[in-house]
């Protein structure tokens, strides 16, 4: 049943994505417990892990579900959290170029684990290099639907008080955080944005302070521009 | 409580926007290379909403009443002391995550406070 596996592309694939697959799972878990949780069928999480799959966006749709948001400001809201993603498809457009039938999935699955992943991952020598950005991300998106999965069958089966459990989104946003400071370079974008927040919660308040914080922020970094050298990472 | 329904209309709503994210630059820099400004904004967005969104968690929290936001503070520093000591993500996320129900569900720290 395997044997249409090229394995001399997966078995490097899995190995790069043993990390991820600890991260997911875990966030994956919690997840899946927050929904059941809040009294929704198990099966609506590996639903949302296929279709949506993104984390941060999971979570938080699962507060709107609980608050009866209206349709306009959950696709408002996902599309803040998720705005990030816009930037990552910008630094593999070379390599997505090379990967034919498998580069609409690519798209699809770009989460911010798999563009870690895809951005520092040299294909072995003689491997299919789309096939081989393909497994990683199917393999990604495996976990986190398995995660979720667990979770939510682990939550319909055990009677469990789960308060606080939305906690492992602020945990994984850390998590995240970390790895972003690490390797950016230049500190000043965190003040910006360590900024914007603070002042839009004090003046402005929690409601819509994505939109502002992230407006006030891209403002900031504009007028600083000239602090910003042109060829540092981020 | 959302209805199925509705919750099914959500679902579709927020696969096509998060897939809108992604596709974005798909899009429109296939042929043009996107202006200079839009580059270096766009090269700093990542890190600042990162920032942005671990505030963003912690918008309702409510600081001038007991516990005073210190079960968050803790096990936020839980997150940080383990990711950067042993960098396994399951660990700093279950750990702290495990801390933060204990605390809050307990109400150890409102006890402690008083």
């Amino acid at each position: 049943m395997l044997h249409f596996i090229d394995k001399k592309a997966f078995y490097p694939a899995f190995r790069t994505t043993i990390p991820v697959l600890l991260g997911y799972l875990a966030i994956g878990i919690a997840f899946g417990l927050m929904l059941v949780s809040a009294g929704y069928s198990w099966i609506l999480a590996p639903i949302m892990s296929i279709l949506i799959y993104a984390g941060a966006g999971q979570y938080i749709a699962v507060g709107l579900f609980a608050k009866n948001a209206g349709f306009a400001e959950i696709a408002a809201i996902t599309f803040l959290v998720n705005s990030r993603h816009m930037v990552y498809g910008l630094s593999l457009m070379e390599k997505f170029k090379q990967a034919g039938k498998f580069k609409p999935y690519l798209i699809f699955s770009l989460t911010d684990e798999t563009y870690a992943l895809l951005t520092t991952v040299k294909a072995p020598e003689g491997v299919h290099a789309g096939r081989f950005y393909f497994y990683i991300a199917l393999l990604d998106h495996f976990y986190w639907i398995l995660g979720g999965v667990i979770g939510a069958l682990l939550g319909s089966w055990l009677r469990f008080d789960s308060r606080g459990i939305d906690f492992a989104l602020t945990a994984l946003f850390i998590v995240l955080l970390i790895e972003q400071y690490k390797c950016c370079k230049n500190k000043l974008p965190f003040i910006i944005a360590g900024a914007s927040s603070v002042f839009v919660l004090i003046f402005i308040g929690p409601a819509n302070m994505l939109i502002f914080s992230i407006l006030f922020s891209v403002l900031l970094l504009i007028l600083l521009k000239g602090a910003f050298k042109n060829d540092e990472t981020c | 409580m959302m209805k199925l329904a509705d919750v099914a209309v959500s679902i579709v709503i927020m696969a096509f926007v998060t897939f809108f994210t992604r596709v974005f630059p798909f899009l429109f820099f296939r042929k043009r290379k996107p202006p200079a400004i839009v580059v270096f904004v766009e090269k700093y967005i990542p890190p600042m909403v990162m920032l942005i969104l671990v505030i963003y968690c912690l918008k309702d929290v409510q600081w001038q009443t007991l516990p005073y936001g210190l079960p968050e503070v803790i096990s936020m520093a839980v997150v940080f002391i383990l990711q950067l000591w042993k960098k396994n993500p399951l660990l700093s996320i279950f750990c702290s995550t495990a801390l933060y129900m204990a605390l809050i569900q307990s109400h150890l720290l409102e006890k402690l406070l008083k």
